[in-house]
């Protein structure tokens, strides 16, 4: 056992409620004992189900051991706890990259880029994937060789399973997680429709869902009071010399909100709890009305 | 000096915030101001009144509290409120630059202070 195993042990036998569960995991990990990472990321995700982190580092264990459905399930539910976390989204688009689901895995990769613009892994990627796409003239068949996306778990080396270990489809799935209907706007947003609304000028819900914290759908009730708050807007940033408006962040206690205008006529709402901080609500808002814009144009 | 000036002082400190104002939510006129040259103080309260009203009426039929920040961002700046208790509101308009996250702090610390 090494001293840092050794060291990280102790600590988490010191205060088996802390978060140092997260820094052994990994570190076994690393050292190839993934049955006992395994064992401490459970321990630890057991106390923690609303960490990302121990999301995250049970889904990096798993890609190890070649569970990528698992390890696909996992980063799927560290990205729904923090939709911008970097590290989830290259793992998803490696798995995605390995199914052949060339666009999911650069969506991914883009969302990736979003949320840590620092990273120059990312882009090498995107660039990578592109560039074979081209070549091949069709999205690529899982590779054989390592995949040429940033492996996700950090340091670590790209599983490469048989192609028959590859995600299936049923766990890689071309539709958001909350399943919007085909002709939603977000039918292509892949953190799907919760929390956002789309509406028209006249306050009119054009898709998506908004839930009340008590319950029930409140989306065509929200919707039919953006019209003025878009007025307003308008109003407002034009005859304070501000020029047009580009977005609106409201914070309540219990839910962020922020308002970004698609189109000229349309207006997007995303809504998420305040655990997600709201420069990221911002990115989400915007991603998600780039998606909404293609559907208005599509439908135009 | 009066606590709203006193307020208002801490608010147009922070860098890039053009000024600002208190004003009542309801009808929107000027309680204390502190404004640069060529901010117009009333059109600002009104303006400002009038969107936070909006999403008072929009966060009410979200099933939501009401809210404690709004930050309009504009091609040239942004309009932030904060309301405060006795139907007040606290508005900045600020600049490209300005520290919008500074500015937050400072106005939501105001707006509970001056409660």
């Amino acid at each position: 056992m090494s001293d840092e195993i050794r060291a990280l042990t102790a600590r988490l036998a010191d205060e088996p409620t802390s978060l140092a569960f997260l820094e052994l995991g990994e570190a076994l990990r690393r050292r190839g004992q993934y049955d006992a990472a395994a064992k401490v990321a459970r321990g630890g995700l057991s106390r923690y189900p609303g960490l990302a982190d121990a999301h995250d580092l049970v889904a990096r264990i798993l890609s190890d051991q070649g569970d990528l459905a698992g390890a696909f399930d996992a980063w799927a539910d560290a990205i729904r706890l923090d939709p911008m976390r970097s590290s989830a989204l290259k793992g998803l688009a490696f798995l995605y990259f390995r199914a052949g689901e060339v666009p999911a895995a650069l969506e991914h990769l883009a969302r990736a880029a979003e949320a840590d613009p620092d990273d120059v892994t990312i882009p090498a990627a995107i660039a990578r994937i592109e560039q074979e796409v081209r070549e091949t003239s069709a999205p690529p068949p899982p590779p054989q060789e390592p995949a040429p996306v940033p492996a996700p778990p950090a340091d670590a080396p790209a599983p490469s399973p048989p192609q028959s270990q590859a995600v299936p489809a049923s766990t890689a799935p071309a539709t958001p997680p909350s399943g919007p209907t085909v002709d939603s706007p977000f039918a292509d947003f892949s953190d799907g429709e919760r929390g956002l609304l789309l509406a028209d000028a006249n306050g009119l819900r054009l898709g998506g869902t908004l839930t009340a914290p008590g319950g029930g759908e409140a989306g065509d009730r929200v919707a039919a009071e953006l019209g003025g708050v878009v007025r307003e807007a308008g109003r407002a940033s034009r005859l304070l010399g501000l020029g047009s408006w580009h977005s609106i962040a409201i914070e309540t206690p219990a839910a962020f909100l922020v308002l970004v205008p698609p189109s000229g006529d349309t207006v997007l709402l995303a809504s998420r709890e305040p655990s997600m901080p709201m420069a990221r609500l911002g990115l989400l808002a915007e991603r998600a009305a780039r998606v909404a814009r293609r559907w208005l144009e599509r439908g135009r | 000096m009066t606590p709203e000036t006193m307020v208002l002082d801490r608010v147009t400190r922070v860098p890039g915030v053009r000024g600002a104002l208190l004003a009542s939510a309801g009808d929107g006129l000027v309680v204390a101001e502190q404004l640069m040259d060529g901010v117009d103080g009333r059109a600002a309260a009104a303006l400002a009144g009038a969107l936070v009203g909006r999403l008072l009426r929009t966060t009410g039929a979200a099933g939501l509290e009401s809210p404690l920040f709004v930050h309009l961002r504009a091609e040239e700046g942004s309009l932030l409120a904060a309301p405060a208790p006795g139907d007040l509101v606290l508005v900045a308009v600020v600049g490209p630059d300005a520290n919008i996250g500074l500015a937050r702090l400072e106005m939501l610390d105001a707006a509970g202070r001056l409660g």
